[in-house]
């Protein structure tokens, strides 16, 4: 039966009392990550649905305040009809995953701590995560950072809850900065640029003027039969105009043109549902330089991986039935690491989702994990 | 001096020379300072109302050597508190009497450039200003631009999270930089961060970034580096009213425009400023707003117009656009200069570095005036507007008896009033040891001792920059401590710091 405290105190109850017995707990939000992970048994779900709602939102103050089980859908709504977004464009897995679109929670996008195509130049939900309310692993309510937009008092904790896999603390609330939508937006794109071309122009148009909000690159068979370079613009229009000039001008040897506003929409769209990425085979997320990018593709042979870049090289999004130990060791070796995302539950029970740490960091995380749950209420083994 | 740090060690005092010898050993004979003219120096940082000459100062050179230090001094029970270029406001590198002072000044090249990836690999003690410098030819800079930026280090910044005044747009130390090297207290060296955007497993970069120099010593830091806009401008504003001019700064925003940087000033810190380095600022309006666009050509100019649309509908008075850049660097010329001008005031003055929610400064600025009558001390406001960080400067003479107190007490009050509103006590400047005893204001016992906890996981024995940030430094065991249920602690297998 899942454990559903109704509010701050039952929580604190509850994750005292499983501290107690010895019960595991596993945080839940919208439920939209259940199938990632180290399938798991032995641990009671604990559903933080009862946070739900937005707390307070001024505009101008830039600030957002909601409960951790409010639905992204619902804060996004509330920011675009006040023309402002979350600009690290929150990544909804639930596409990838099988499940329902919308009904991953602001929690669940702070927790996984993954961000959108935006997240090149805005910064991630780490950048974005002002403070918090939560519940430690030893059931005592706190709070960290604060509700402004510009604070240093006291340890920055809201970057360890972003990308913690609820292994810290049970989220109740969350603050985060919100910035002003984009007015207009434009895509070039470029077509036959092999993987190491297309990083080197990505290089060249973000080292210049034209101020790149997104840079992604699909091989042949993928958007089409031809391999596309998209990079995206976006801002005031007389601004976004000129700047589509320059990346013209920049972009020329490769070609770059303005493509139409349907096209463009396709291009960014199919990098949040990797619609374009096979499903069967094991989907992983490698994070790495993105000068080394053509590198780690070059560890596999062609037709062992479909694949698309993100972040101007910086991320690459792959499905391969290659073992999961050639994955990692390509990436490593390109000073990278890779998260497993999808893949049966045989190959989630013997591969770990996040990347192994040196020993050293993993030593220490373990220290800042136990600083907030001693008693391993949250290591359910999932993560 | 109301500041109580913890009660300096007699037996560590008292081995000092053995201490120097020990550390000549591992960093050479001329990089320990243990003479008093030599230390002297060193007894402050910025905040120079607190003063206390180090036990002795050790200026090591590679990774190696800080790591045997911190190992060495770790063993022995030393405390060890770590300095960039010493330019902090908040007194994080305040020495103590029984601690080691740990320079990181002699760690002053730029590693690695990378123009395509666009990031920097830096030893700690370059200065911010030295990376713009060295990548500026290449169109490139570093975006976080503290005022001390001559100065102050870029180890400094990592352990302070320094802002500046282009941070609403740029972002904060933490938002610009990837990965640091990092000595823990018992000498192990670990990397945090990286070259990759995401971190692999917890982001222990992002809580150090800003931990204050309490959780370990960074070596080396990769830095994001930033493409020069192809331009700048800036607007003068005047007007009649604080208020107008806060309301001003609210519909900018609200139109989705966000200034590369927007300050405001009050009368008194325009006048001292104006006085100071004659840029012509208008001397008739209760608050000045300098904002400035960048970006393309066809940004700014676009965006001049719309922020000139929104100031006149505030009873905006005399607007100046810049037409050339000298003419932009002279109207920042007043701002940046503001300290200084106000320091010209009064023989003393006490920066506060309060953030509130920008809708609640009139009410905040009113308070302070009514203060500023109750403590019969001077005061000037400079404000990062676009995110609501008060400066506000209190004016006063340390010579004359007890008004350091009344400084304090005042400075004290304001950052109160900060929480009160439902702003925070430092916005870029850090606790530190000055606002050390007010973190209760804003946080619960549980919040810091969470907190704590953290710095417990990096330094166990609590010998790193001690006295700083925590009103209350709770022994770890202590805080490590689990409720005891039918006398059994649950999971006894697992490991316990």
């Amino acid at each position: 039966m899942i454990l559903r405290p109704a509010d701050e105190q039952e929580l604190c109850e509850t994750v005292r009392a499983a501290a107690s017995a010895g019960t595991r707990l596993s945080l839940e939000g919208g439920g939209s990550k259940v199938s990632m992970g180290r399938p798991v048994d032995d641990c009671r779900t604990l559903s933080l649905g009862a946070f739900s709602g937005i707390a307070d939102y001024d505009p101008p103050e830039l600030v957002l305040t909601a409960g951790a089980a409010t639905p992204l859908s619902q804060i996004e709504s509330a920011l675009a009809e006040n023309n402002q977004m979350l600009a690290f464009e929150p990544f909804d897995l639930a596409p990838i995953l099988g499940g329902e679109p919308g009904v991953t929670t602001i929690g669940g996008v702070v927790a996984s701590g993954l961000a959108g195509s935006q997240r090149l130049v805005h910064g991630g939900v780490r950048d974005h995560l002002l403070g918090f309310r939560a519940v430690s692993g030893r059931g005592d309510a706190f709070v960290a950072g604060g509700k402004v937009v510009k604070n240093v008092t006291g340890y920055d904790l809201s970057k360890l809850m972003c990308g913690s896999w609820g292994r810290l603390a049970a989220l109740m609330e969350v603050t985060l900065k919100v910035l002003p939508r984009p007015a207009s937006q434009a895509t070039l794109i470029a077509r036959d640029l092999d993987p190491r071309a297309a990083w080197a122009s990505f290089a060249r148009l973000l080292g210049s003027q034209a101020e790149i909000a997104a840079a992604a690159h699909f091989p042949p068979g993928t958007l089409e039969d031809h391999a596309i370079s998209a990079v995206r613009l976006q801002g005031f229009a007389p601004s976004v105009d000129a700047r589509a000039a320059m990346v013209e001008r920049i972009g020329s040897a490769e070609g770059y043109r303005r493509a139409d506003a349907s096209v463009a929409t396709g291009i960014w769209a199919s990098l949040r549902d990797l619609s374009v990425l096979p499903r069967n085979p094991a989907m992983w997320r490698v994070s790495l330089p993105a000068r080394q990018a053509p590198d780690f593709l070059e560890a596999f042979a062609p037709g062992d991986v479909r694949w698309v870049m993100d972040w101007a090289g910086g991320l690459i999004w792959l499905s391969t039935d290659r073992p999961a130990e050639m994955v990692r060791t390509a990436a490593q070796r390109c000073n990278g690491h890779a998260m497993l995302l999808r893949a049966s539950a045989d190959i989630r029970r013997a591969v770990p989702t996040l990347h192994t740490q040196p020993d050293a960091l993993a030593r220490l995380e373990e220290r800042v994990r136990r600083a907030f749950d001693p008693a391993s209420v949250f290591e359910t083994g999932r993560f | 001096m109301s500041l109580k740090m913890p009660e300096p060690d007699e037996g560590v005092i008292a081995r000092r020379a053995e201490i120097a010898a020990a550390l000549r050993a591992i960093v050479g004979e001329d990089n320990v300072i243990d003479s008093p003219t030599g230390l002297r120096p060193y007894e402050s940082d910025g905040l120079t109302a607190y003063r206390q000459v180090p036990l002795l100062v050790v200026l090591p050179e590679t990774t190696a050597q800080v790591s045997r230090i911190l190992a060495w001094c770790s063993e022995q029970g030393i405390k060890v508190v770590p300095r960039g270029s010493g330019t902090s406001l908040s007194g994080g590198a305040l020495p103590l009497e029984d601690a080691v002072l740990l320079g990181l000044g002699k760690f002053n090249r730029v590693l690695e450039v990378d123009y395509e990836d666009r990031l920097a690999v830096v030893q700690p003690g370059v200065t911010n200003l030295a990376i713009t410098k060295a990548v500026e030819d290449a169109g490139f800079y570093y975006a976080p631009d503290p005022s001390s930026q001559i100065a102050c280090s870029i180890g400094g910044n990592v352990a302070e999270n320094s802002g500046g005044v282009h941070c609403l747009k740029y972002g904060l130390t933490t938002n610009n930089v990837l990965g640091a090297e990092l000595v823990l207290m018992d000498g192990e060296v670990v990397r945090v961060g990286g070259r990759t955007l995401d971190a692999s497993g917890l982001d222990l970069l992002g809580v150090v970034v800003g931990s204050e120099g309490l959780v370990g010593v960074v070596t080396e830091v990769t830095v994001r580096l930033l493409p020069k806009p192809e331009a700048a401008r800036a607007m003068l504003i005047g007007f009649p009213s604080v208020e107008e001019a806060g309301h001003c700064v609210a519909d900018v925003i609200a139109s989705g425009i966000i200034p590369a940087g927007m300050e405001m000033m009050d009368r008194p810190a325009i006048h001292a400023a104006e006085a100071f380095v004659k840029v012509g600022y208008p001397l008739d309006v209760e608050a000045l707003l300098i904002v400035e666009l960048d970006g393309v050509a066809a940004e700014c100019t676009h965006l001049l117009e719309e922020v000139e649309a929104i100031a006149g509908r505030h009873g905006a008075v005399g607007i100046r656009v810049s037409t050339t850049e000298e003419e932009r660097n002279a109207f920042w010329a007043g701002r940046k200069a503001a300290f200084p001008a106000v320091g010209r005031l009064a023989p003393d003055y006490y920066c506060m570095d309060g953030t509130i929610p920008r809708r609640q400064l009139p009410r905040v600025l009113k308070r302070m005036g009514e203060l500023s009558e109750h403590y019969g001390l001077g005061v000037a406001n400079v404000f990062h507007a676009g995110d609501g960080n008060l400066h506000p400067l209190i004016l006063y003479d340390a010579n004359k008896p007890g008004e350091l107190d009344r400084a304090e007490e005042f400075g004290n009050d304001i950052l109160r009033l900060c929480v009160e509103v439902g702003g925070v006590l430092t916005g870029e400047h850090g606790v530190g040891v000055e606002k050390r005893d007010l973190m209760p204001e804003m946080f619960g016992e549980d919040d810091l001792k969470q907190q704590q906890r953290v710095k417990c996981a990096f330094d166990p024995d609590l010998l790193l920059n001690p006295g700083k940030v925590f009103p209350t430094l709770h022994r770890c065991a202590e805080l490590g401590r689990m409720h005891v249920h039918h006398g059994k602690v649950p999971f006894p297998d697992i490991p316990r710091f």
